[in-house]
This record gives structure tokens, C-alpha cells and sequence, in this order.
């Protein structure tokens, strides 16, 4: 759905490259996610998919169309992305905030649709943020504005959601019911692409991993090949032991101490 | 109160303040009397009062308050500040810069001094495009009011410099310029807004969606298939150009651009399109009431239209400070 083709970015006047030659699939039907220390490189993919970046190389592909020949509305009703962060400087209502998530679809002087409701209907309820369509954004606490962000991303009805880091303010309920969810719509046929630190989650949720490491992928698969101590460790550039979760499964991560390296 | 109330409520006011207007001043009418001098019925001093002195004053305040009010409207949105106005962005200054030199080389025509000032206003808008564009060319909107804000100080310092030496009557007349005021109202000039009023206020509407959008920030109005760059810089450009032929015709009126869209979204108006409706709405009745004490609060001395606004404008912000926040 979403392909990432030899992509290689870098900022103005920057020695090297911040994404240099990255190539993997977001796929539907699946959570692809991101991992990576700070400055790897994850949110400069994110920022060169919505186009505030050009690559100097390589090409982004949505479903075989290259992203340059996409008209930006038409990316923005296949591509929904959560950016990393967000802060309105005018009060919305929930609701009425959610409802711009159908922009992509209006014309310039037409009402909304039948069809319109029904998405942000639909979006407010899969993130459960039914109870508070009524209220002023501004009174949202820093989870619930997460999860109405989410609902509008929701509302614009692509086939794939890219989030940037969507679970940093949340606390462990809201978290796991954010996964929860993702898990969900990439079950029900949406491609995933999931940006985040939560690599114990990840590796939980995630169907495919991506590790990048200097703007590069140091590796990448599923969850199980690269939650591996030998090759997070000079990645993250931390001790660190793999255990597998007794509880549930999937490889977890457990940091030491520094000093006993 | 129901929103068709509130709406309802201001086109009412808006009209009663023309009336008022049109009424109220050194000859004191009754709205019977305008009504029919409107319609060129009465004695010929009646008629020539209404017609040619108070009418064309009180459309002219109506269409600045309505000019200010949107294009206030639309930069709070789309540069994401609550404290932008359309003044703030240089236009004000580079206006003046316009006015100020004209009158110091003694162009005072009613026809020509407009057009300076708004020469003025747009060199300085482009200029600001211009520096916002070397500063990195981003869609950051601190960019673009910062460059708009050094480019006022500039032509502040400039305007200073050319009247440090001007004889007293430059002075007074670049003062009062500054001061704003719609005395010398004629037909023409109303036209003249009217039809500039109309069609930037239109192309504002228009991009109302998008401005929506831009209100969220730069990375979420790209996610949602904005072209952050383009589409800012055409509101700004758009806006600024609006204030500027407001302020050719009328000088500087402050407060209008900063206060009035604000008041409409403490009234619940929050989407652009509405907002600007609003905006141009509650601007109007604003100017044309600041105009009307300005005339009559102090006869037969005019007060300042610029401060009038200000000061009338003050009571109502306060009343509704703790709704903002």
C-alpha cells in the first residue's frame, strides 16, 4: 500500500543524509512499525509522506503510484497520518474537529454528506470517543485529544493509517486500547504504519518490523527477528537483555543498568 | 441563545446603526426624513445631508469594519495567532510609509493619496513575502509575521524620520491620516471598497475550508492534503490586500481586525466561512458605531475614528475575556 523505494532525504545544508536508502512495504492488512532511537530517521519518513520533505532519491509509492503524481487531496483520502504533534490555538468541538477529517472529500462550497456523517459517525465510535463529541477540545485531556486526533484521521476514510508516535501521552489502558485498535483495522484490511518506542508493544502488535538506526534499516521482519539483543543493543547503544513475555508470548525488552555493562 | 438568533440579532443592529447614522449628527433627522431623502424626496439641503454627506460616510465605515473584521478573520486562522491582525503584518506601516511621503511631496488630491498608501501597503506585503521566502521559504507562519512585524518597525522608523523636518501642517495632516477617519466620504471611494470589499471577501470565503485546515498547523493541514506554502501565503496575501484598501480609504483603524473575530467566536462561531460572515458583520456595526460617536460625542471636533474604535471596541472585549479563555 504504502512502499518506501531506496528513499534517501536530507535536510538542508546536512552533512548526511536523515533517511538514507530505506526500502520496505507498509502492506494492507497489516501493522508495519518503525522503530528506531532518537534521529534514526522515523519522523523525517513520516514529514517526506506528507510532503514537506523531497527526497533527494528514491521514490514513495502508494499502491504503484509514485506520491509525486498524486494530487495531495487524493493522497489525504487514501492516506490518513496522525502527525506526531498538535495543538489548536482556536477551540473546536471533538466533534467538529473529527469532521475535518472529511476534507479531503468536500468540494469548496459543498455541503456535507450523507456519506460525510456516516464516516465521522463511524470514526468517533472505532475510537471511542463517543462521549466526547460535545466537548471543546481545549478541555481534552492529553489522552482523549490523542484519541479524537485519531477518530479524524479515522474520518478520512483511507486504506491506511500512519500514526507518528500515537501512544506518547497515554497511559497503560489507553495504550493497549490504542493497540487494541490498530490491531483491529489492519485485521479488517487497513495497512498500519506505526511509528513509535514502544518496542515491547510493538512486538506485541506489530506484524512487521522496521529498525532504523542512523537513517538507515539496521533490520528488519517480523517482530521475533529483530527484537534480538545483538542487534538492538548497538542500535540503541544500551545494555539490554531479550526475554520472552511469560505472559503473553512475544519477545519483550528489558534495558540494564548502565553500569553493569 | 439559538446561532439563528445571534445572527439574526447582529444584522439587526448593523442595519439600526446605519439608520442611526445616517440620522444622528450636527441636523439631527428622523428616520422617516432619511427614508424619504434616501429617495430623493424632502427639501434640497435634507436630500444633499443624507445623500451625498452621511450616507456615503456610513456605507464607507460599514464596508472598513467589514474589510478589517475578515481579513482579521482569516490571518488569526491561517497564521495560527490569536494576536494577529491585519496590521500587525506590515500593512499598516507600509500604508503610511505611502500616505506620509505623499504628503510630504504635496499630493493631497483625494484621489491620489489612497492609491499611495496603498501602494505603500502592498510593497510592504511583498516585501514581507519576499523576506519570509530568504528566511527559508517555510510554511512557518512566525516567519512570515515576524518578517511583517520588523517591516511595520521599519516603516514606523521611516515615517519619523520623513516628518522630523516636514512643516506643521504635513505633520497634522499625516497624523490625522494615521488617526483614521471617514469624513471626506464620497460615492466613488465607497464604490471603490465596495466592489474590492466584495471580491476579496468572496476569495476569502472561498479558501474558508482551507483555512480551517491551515488553523490546525502545518503538518496536520498537510496530512489532510493542504499546500501549507501556497495556501498561506495566498490567504496572507489575500487578507493583507483587503486591510490595505481599507486603509487607503480610511487610514489607520485599529482594533477592528484584532477584536472583532474574536468576538464572533465567543459567540460559538468557529469554522472560517461562518466566521468570516460573522466577522464582517460585527466589523461593520463596530466601525459604523465608533464613526457615529466620533461625530457626535464631541461636536462640532471629530474624534479620531481610529481611537474611537478602540474605545468603543475595549467594553465589549472585556465582556467577553473570560469566554476566550
Amino acid at each position: 500500500m504504502i512502499r518506501f523505494e531506496h528513499l534517501v532525504v536530507r535536510y538542508p545544508r546536512a552533512p548526511h543524509p536523515a533517511v538514507d536508502d530505506v526500502t520496505f512495504e507498509a502492506a494492507r492488512g497489516r501493522v508495519t512499525a518503525v522503530v528506531g532511537p532518537n534521529g534514526s530517521g522515523k519522523s523525517t519518513l513520516v514529514r517526506t509522506l506528507l510532503r514537506m520533505l523531497r527526497p533527494e532519491r528514491g521514490t514513495i509509492r502508494i499502491d504503484d503510484a509514485p506520491l509525486a503524481t498524486l494530487d495531495r487531496r487524493a493522497f489525504a483520502r487514501r492516506v490518513s497520518v496522525v502527525t506526531q504533534r498538535e495543538s489548536l490555538v482556536f477551540t473546536l468541538s471533538a466533534r467538529e474537529y473529527v469532521a475535518l477529517g472529511r476534507y479531503p472529500h468536500e468540494g469548496t462550497w459543498r455541503a456535507a454528506a450523507a456519506d460525510d456523517d456516516a464516516a465521522i459517525a463511524r470514526a468517533i465510535e472505532l475510537a471511542g470517543v463517543g462521549p466526547l463529541a460535545g466537548r471543546a477540545t481545549s478541555e481534552l485531556s492529553g489522552g482523549e485529544w490523542q484519541r479524537v486526533r485519531i477518530a479524524r484521521a479515522l474520518a478520512q476514510g483511507g486504506d491506511a493509517l500512519v500514526l507518528d508516535e500515537p501512544t506518547t501521552f497515554l497511559d497503560i489502558a489507553h495504550e493497549m486500547a490504542m493497540f487494541e485498535l490498530f490491531a483491529r483495522l489492519a485485521r479488517d484490511g487497513m495497512a498500519v504504519l506505526l511509528v513509535s518506542h514502544q518496542l515491547n508493544l510493538v512486538a506485541r502488535f506489530a506484524d512487521t518490523m522496521v529498525l532504523l538506526h542512523r537513517g538507515r534499516v539496521a533490520a528488519a521482519g517480523a517482530p521475533g527477528e529483530v527484537m534480538r539483543a545483538s542487534i538492538l543493543e548497538p542500535v540503541y547503544d544500551w545494555p539490554l537483555v531479550i526475554t520472552r513475555d511469560p505472559a503473553v508470548g512475544p519477545p519483550a525488552l528489558v534495558p540494564l543498568r548502565g553500569q553493569t555493562r | 441563545m439559538k446561532r439563528a438568533t445571534l445572527w439574526l440579532l447582529a444584522a439587526l443592529a448593523l442595519v439600526a446603526l446605519v439608520i442611526l447614522g445616517v440620522a444622528w449628527g450636527s441636523v439631527s433627522l428622523s428616520p422617516r426624513v432619511v427614508a424619504a431623502a434616501a429617495l430623493g424626496h424632502g427639501d434640497a439641503q435634507t436630500i444633499a445631508i443624507v445623500r451625498t454627506l452621511r450616507m456615503p460616510r456610513v456605507v464607507l465605515a460599514a464596508l472598513v469594519g467589514a474589510g478589517l473584521g475578515m481579513a482579521g478573520a482569516a490571518l488569526q486562522g491561517s497564521l495560527r495567532n490569536a494576536l494577529a491582525e491585519p496590521y500587525l503584518l506590515g500593512v499598516s506601516g507600509g500604508a503610511a510609509i505611502g500616505a506620509v511621503v505623499a504628503v510630504t511631496v504635496g499630493i493631497t488630491s483625494a484621489a491620489l493619496l489612497p492609491l499611495c498608501a496603498f501602494a505603500g501597503a502592498a510593497l510592504a506585503i511583498l516585501t514581507a513575502i519576499v523576506v519570509a521566502r530568504a528566511m527559508g521559504g517555510r510554511a512557518d507562519p512566525r516567519v512570515l509575521l515576524m518578517a511583517g512585524v520588523i517591516i511595520g518597525a521599519f516603516a514606523n522608523a521611516a515615517i519619523m524620520v520623513v516628518l522630523a523636518d516636514a512643516p506643521p501642517n504635513t505633520v497634522r495632516g499625516a497624523l490625522w491620516w494615521m488617526m483614521g477617519s471617514v469624513s471626506g466620504a464620497d460615492w466613488r471611494q465607497v464604490m471603490w471598497l465596495a466592489v474590492y470589499t466584495a471580491v476579496a471577501g468572496g476569495a476569502l470565503a472561498w479558501m474558508g475550508r482551507e483555512i480551517d485546515i491551515l488553523a490546525l498547523g502545518e503538518e496536520p493541514a498537510a496530512a489532510l492534503g493542504v499546500n501549507v506554502d501556497r495556501a498561506g501565503r495566498r490567504v496572507y496575501i489575500v487578507s493583507s490586500l483587503l486591510a490595505a484598501a481599507t486603509v487607503a480609504a480610511a487610514g489607520l483603524v485599529g482594533f477592528v481586525g484584532l477584536v472583532v473575530p474574536h468576538l464572533v467566536r465567543a459567540a460559538g462561531v468557529r469554522r472560517h466561512r461562518p466566521l468570516l460572515a460573522g466577522a464582517a458583520l460585527v466589523g461593520a456595526a463596530l466601525v459604523v458605531l465608533a464613526d457615529l460617536v466620533a461625530r457626535v460625542a464631541r461636536p462640532p471636533a471629530e474624534l479620531p475614528l481610529g481611537a474611537v474604535t478602540a474605545i468603543v471596541g475595549v467594553p465589549f472585549f472585556l465582556a467577553q475575556l473570560r469566554r476566550l479563555t
